[in-house]
């Protein structure tokens, strides 16, 4: 039950070319990550919509495989 | 509507803040819930709080009737806010006081 970060910046790019994606292994064990996407596509769009378009770039693994994903969203500057 | 999905519409309904969580707001299960539950407690704002692990039907339920694949979820006012994270960010930029003053759940200051 867990997945690799590239696998995770991989998919979220696949959906969101242009996003910048930072990952952090917050406990060194591949399974709890916090991301933060910076995309352009978010520009204008409330928070859940946001974090929506990353969920499902990571087409419902999140909840599943992906149980402790800690998600923020960007517009660029 | 399902039967799962009427009884979460009546909670969310019914309830101008409610927390669905896994645990209580006393022994919260999971990291995420618990960060949810310490928003809520600094703001001060008075919530329900309905416990996901206590119902499979509301655990399955509510990812459906949010279209939301986690746990937890805030509603104020019969609207979905977010997940923890959101809470979060909305909690540090004060908007998520600013929520529960416009609705009239808490006041300034």
């Amino acid at each position: 039950m867990a997945m690799p970060a590239s696998e995770i910046e991989e998919m979220i790019r696949a959906a969101l070319p242009d996003a910048v994606v930072e990952i952090t292994d917050l406990a060194g064990d591949g399974d709890h990550y916090a991301a933060r996407v910076t995309s352009a596509a978010f520009a204008g769009k409330p928070r859940v919509a946001q974090h929506k378009m990353v969920y499902e770039a990571l087409g419902g693994r999140m909840g599943g495989v992906l149980h402790a994903l800690q998600l923020t969203t960007a517009v660029p500057n | 509507m399902s039967d799962a999905n009427a009884r979460i519409d009546e909670i969310v309904k019914n309830n101008d803040i409610v927390l669905f969580m896994k645990g209580t707001p006393l022994f919260p299960q999971c990291g995420f819930s618990s960060r949810a539950v310490a928003i809520l407690e600094q703001l001060g704002a008075p919530y329900e709080s309905v416990d996901v692990l206590q119902d499979m039907d509301i655990r399955q339920g509510i990812k459906a009737y949010s279209d939301w694949p986690t746990i937890p979820q805030l509603y104020v006012k019969g609207e979905f806010v977010g997940g923890s994270d959101i809470m979060m960010e909305m909690y540090e930029a004060g908007e998520l006081h600013q929520l529960f003053i416009d609705t009239g759940l808490a006041t300034q200051g």
